[in-house]
């Protein structure tokens, strides 16, 4: 199949929170089974544009497209927001503070949206929510709750969860930034597995190590706007631009 | 001066269990349509549009700033007047879950405003929509973490329920008002009729412990 068509396209990217522009015009695309890591000081607007990519965050101007639908068109109301319930369906998030649900149990988390979102069965969904958990290597806490887990494994259901919806990306914001520095590679292993089953992410993260691994594209942002991209050996190795290059320098040696 | 004398008590205790039973059930109706009602006021307050949430928080405040007693006298005596004539025991239940609903709304609110937005951010990103996501994920968490508030309330309810002995609902107050008027016995039966509270608030309590403990479970 040669389909050309990117699976994540955004175009002149605008955001403003109150006075302040925090995306300042961004464009890239992401094509199916790429991998784009988002680097970048913090405050530059990384979790932001992350977020218009779901429509978490609203953005003031540009396009968002998920595989050839727009994700922020303009809808009434309650159109809106049937269009936009839908397209989530097929994007999976992973945030920095995990945020599973609390009041439930680990299968319940995986299993809440594919029964009550996709009518599955209750049998099928819990079948589904182990084989998720074995994806992460977690089969065995299906029955925990999440204050029983680690953050590694907090994180882990929490990427089973929305896997669980079968969706066409997968974004993750600085998903091991919360975490132990112990407990970062079990997470980074299940994101190594995704990117070898050729799941298409957005991976917003600190790690340069683990984004010059795993990624085809290494997006780099400072101040709201994209200041260089790359393959992450051109631009771990000799990136062009000044702020890129003292950007990696401080972080490297830091 | 007369002596006390409890042998007279189990004589009368069929007519007192009556009021004790009574007195259950108004209370356990009554919690339960408080938290119901109290969970809607609350939803209300926070999400709906300002025609529905006006109306609403005027009631509440209305509600706050008034004795149950009086509430209790509005709807039984006063409805009649503008022709809708509830009876004595509805209207206790309705005066008794409206009072404390508005207490719960007050402690429902607060305790969905503390929750973390990473909560509703998740699930909206799973594709949950709105109300959705507070009907999944918002207010059962909510319910979880005001269980002891909202526990304490319930004691309270327990305890106030007695004041619908005022409009003629013979439940344990009222009871043991009518076999003192028989007996002219006042001590030995406000007595009995005290440590049957006791021993309801002790049941209470336990409960409201043992959720408790199951919620903890899950945190
Ligand atoms: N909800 C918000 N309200 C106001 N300012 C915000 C909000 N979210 C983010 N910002 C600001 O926008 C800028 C970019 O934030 P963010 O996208 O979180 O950056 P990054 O993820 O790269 O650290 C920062 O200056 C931040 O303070
Ligand atoms: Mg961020």
């Amino acid at each position: 199949m040669t389909d050309v068509r990117p699976m994540i396209e955004v175009r002149g990217a605008r955001k403003f929170f109150g006075p302040l522009e925090v995306l300042k015009g961004i464009d890239f695309s992401v094509a199916r089974g790429q991998i784009v890591a988002v680097i970048g000081p913090s405050g530059s607007g990384k979790s932001t544009l992350l977020r218009s990519i779901n429509h978490l965050e609203t953005l003031d101007g540009g396009e968002v497209w998920l595989d050839g639908v727009q994700v922020n068109q303009t809808l009434a109301r309650r159109a809106f927001e049937k269009h936009i319930n839908s397209v989530r369906q097929q994007m999976g998030m992973v945030f920095q503070h995990f945020n599973l649900f609390p009041h439930l149990s680990v299968a319940e988390n995986i299993a809440i949206a594919p029964m009550k979102l996709k009518g599955m069965a209750k049998a099928d969904a819990r079948a589904l929510a182990l084989k998720m958990l074995d994806k992460v290597g977690l089969a065995d806490k299906i029955d925990a709750f999440p204050a029983r887990l680690s953050g590694g494994q907090k994180q882990r259901v929490a990427i089973a969860r929305a896997l669980a919806m079968q969706p066409k990306v997968m974004l993750f914001d600085e998903a091991t930034s919360a975490l132990d520095p112990e407990l970062v590679d079990e997470v980074n292993l299940v994101m190594k597995q995704l990117a070898a089953e050729h799941m298409t992410m957005v991976i917003v993260t600190h790690e340069m190590r683990f984004a010059a691994e795993v990624a085809d594209r290494v997006i780099f942002m400072a101040d709201g706007a994209v200041v260089e991209e790359g393959k992450p050996d051109d631009l771990f190795r000799n990136p062009v631009q000044e702020r890129t290059r003292s950007f990696l320098k401080k972080f490297l040696n830091g | 001066m007369q002596g006390l004398d409890f042998s007279i008590v189990p004589e009368y205790l069929p007519l007192i269990g009556k009021g004790l039973w009574w007195t259950v059930v108004i209370s356990v109706v009554s919690a339960l349509f408080s938290i119901v009602a109290g969970m809607g006021f609350a939803l209300i307050v926070l999400y709906a549009s300002p025609l529905v949430r006006y109306p609403v928080r005027l009631f509440m405040w209305l509600f706050m700033g008034t004795p149950l007693l009086l509430q209790l006298f509005l709807i039984y005596f006063g409805l009649v007047q503008i022709g809708i004539d509830i009876p004595a025991l509805w209207s206790g239940i309705i005066g008794l879950s409206l009072h404390f609903a508005v207490y719960n709304a007050d402690i429902f609110r607060a305790g969905i405003a503390s929750l973390d937005k990473g909560q509703t951010e998740a699930a909206r990103s799973l594709g949950f929509g709105a109300w959705q996501t507070r009907f999944y994920i918002v207010v059962p968490q909510a319910l979880r973490n005001t269980v002891p508030a909202v526990g304490n309330m319930m004691i309270a309810l327990l305890k106030e329920s007695s004041i619908v002995s005022m409009i003629g609902i013979a439940e344990l107050v009222h009871s043991a008002q009518l076999v003192i008027s028989e007996t002219y016995r006042p001590f030995e039966f406000y007595l009995t009729a005290a440590a049957l509270y006791y021993v309801l608030n002790l049941i209470l309590e336990a409960v409201l412990r043992g959720i408790e403990r199951k919620v903890e479970l899950s945190r």
